[in-house]
């Protein structure tokens, strides 16, 4: 019973999780502007996070926890650089 | 791989339940991210996932690290706590850039006692 | 003398217990963790932040506990909206200007982070000479009401903790 319960749980976790990256993705092809873009990476990124934890707990394994947070801190820098290059790296003046 | 069938059903339910809330709110938030038309409503999106999609996810992961250690696992509270920091810190750079651009491009969509307020301003009295 | 030494006890102090917590406790890790918080709080010294004073701590429990019941709420109030593509459409969201009357830099943080993390009202600009804040509100109904709440639940709070 337990296992039946856990493993429903996690392929669903599993499932939402991936779909909920492809929004992310689709987000970021379609634009239309490159602030969407960037809230579609920062989105990505905590998704795939949180798919990475959900792996590690099916596995029983530390090492996706600390790819997890490799993820978060890598996918924090690269949004707070590009949000702050669109705010002063794009001269239109 | 766990064996699952070893762990009793009272540990369990709560995992499952918290898995499937963490999960769903992070599904919601992205077809959010999806489906609303303007970028500034599209900013309220991820914080669905940020908060209690993430918190949901860790909380499970923490009651399964502890039953399966026999201590308490709670590593994942740094996860949850740098998610929570960090959120507010990109969406507020963000959000402040879109205005920027959508100023200096005099979007029509922006209300007028935003169009000139007071970082415009300030550059046009230093330049 | 232990000033000089320990410039940032506080700091410190959760930078050890997070090396702790992350690793496993050991005598080891005691001290490498423990030397790493020392430095790095010397190092913040050099940076030399402005100091936050906390006035009444007693009430910071109390602020976390409106904080957590607000994210719970806007959590199922924004997740609603998204499943009924905005009760059909009439949803409107808009941009709610407002005065604030806070000046303590790391109350105004803490603000900020509450705002930005409660789904459905995001932190837009804030400009400090003339303390005017702009939030965007996902599920804008009664603009007064919104001031009202952020002034009268979290504002009125964090001065009376911070100043």
């Amino acid at each position: 019973m337990s296992e039946l319960i856990m493993n429903a749980a996690l392929f669903y976790a599993q499932a939402t999780l991936s779909l909920a990256a492809a929004c992310a993705g689709y987000r970021i092809l379609i634009g239309p502007r490159a602030q969407d873009r960037i809230l579609g990476l920062d989105t990505l990124y905590v998704t795939v996070m949180l798919l990475f934890l959900v792996v590690g707990l099916r596995l029983g394994s530390i090492f996706f926890f600390e790819a997890a947070m490799v993820i978060a801190v890598m996918g924090f820098v690269a949004t707070v650089a590009l949000a702050k290059f669109l705010y002063r790296g794009e001269v239109i003046e | 791989m766990t064996d699952f069938a070893t762990i009793p059903l009272w540990i369990i339910l709560p995992i499952a339940l918290f898995l499937v809330i963490g999960s769903t709110l992070t599904l919601l938030g992205a077809i959010g991210l999806v489906r609303l038309k303007s970028f500034y409503d599209r900013i309220h999106a991820p914080t669905l996932g940020t908060s209690w999609g993430t918190a949901g996810i860790v909380i499970a992961s923490m009651l399964f690290g502890s039953y399966i250690e026999g201590r308490a696992v709670i590593h994942e509270i740094a996860l949850g706590l740098f998610i929570t920091i960090t959120t507010p810190v990109t969406l507020i750079l963000l959000g402040r850039a879109a205005l920027h651009r959508d100023r200096l491009e005099k979007a029509d969509h922006l209300p007028e006692e935003l169009r000139s307020l007071p970082e415009a301003r300030d550059r046009a009295a230093s330049d | 003398m232990i000033r000089r030494l320990i410039p940032h006890p506080l700091l410190s102090f959760a930078l050890l217990l997070f090396w702790l917590v992350l690793t496993s406790f050991s005598v080891g890790n005691l001290l490498l963790g423990g030397v790493i918080a020392l430095f790095a709080g010397t190092m913040m010294a050099k940076l030399q932040p402005a100091t936050p004073r906390l006035r009444r701590v007693i009430l910071l429990p109390k602020l976390f506990g409106i904080v957590f019941y607000d994210i719970i709420r806007s959590n199922l109030a924004v997740s609603w909206l998204i499943i009924t593509r905005g009760r059909r459409g009439t949803r409107h969201s808009g941009f709610v200007p407002l005065d604030l009357e806070l000046k303590d830099p790391t109350a105004l943080a803490l603000l900020s982070m509450i705002i930005t993390a409660t789904p459905g009202s995001a932190w837009i600009e804030y400009s400090a000479d003339e303390d005017h804040l702009v939030v965007h509100v996902f599920d804008l109904i009664d603009e007064d009401l919104w001031r009202a709440q952020i002034k009268g639940r979290y504002e009125s709070l964090l001065m009376e903790i911070f100043e």
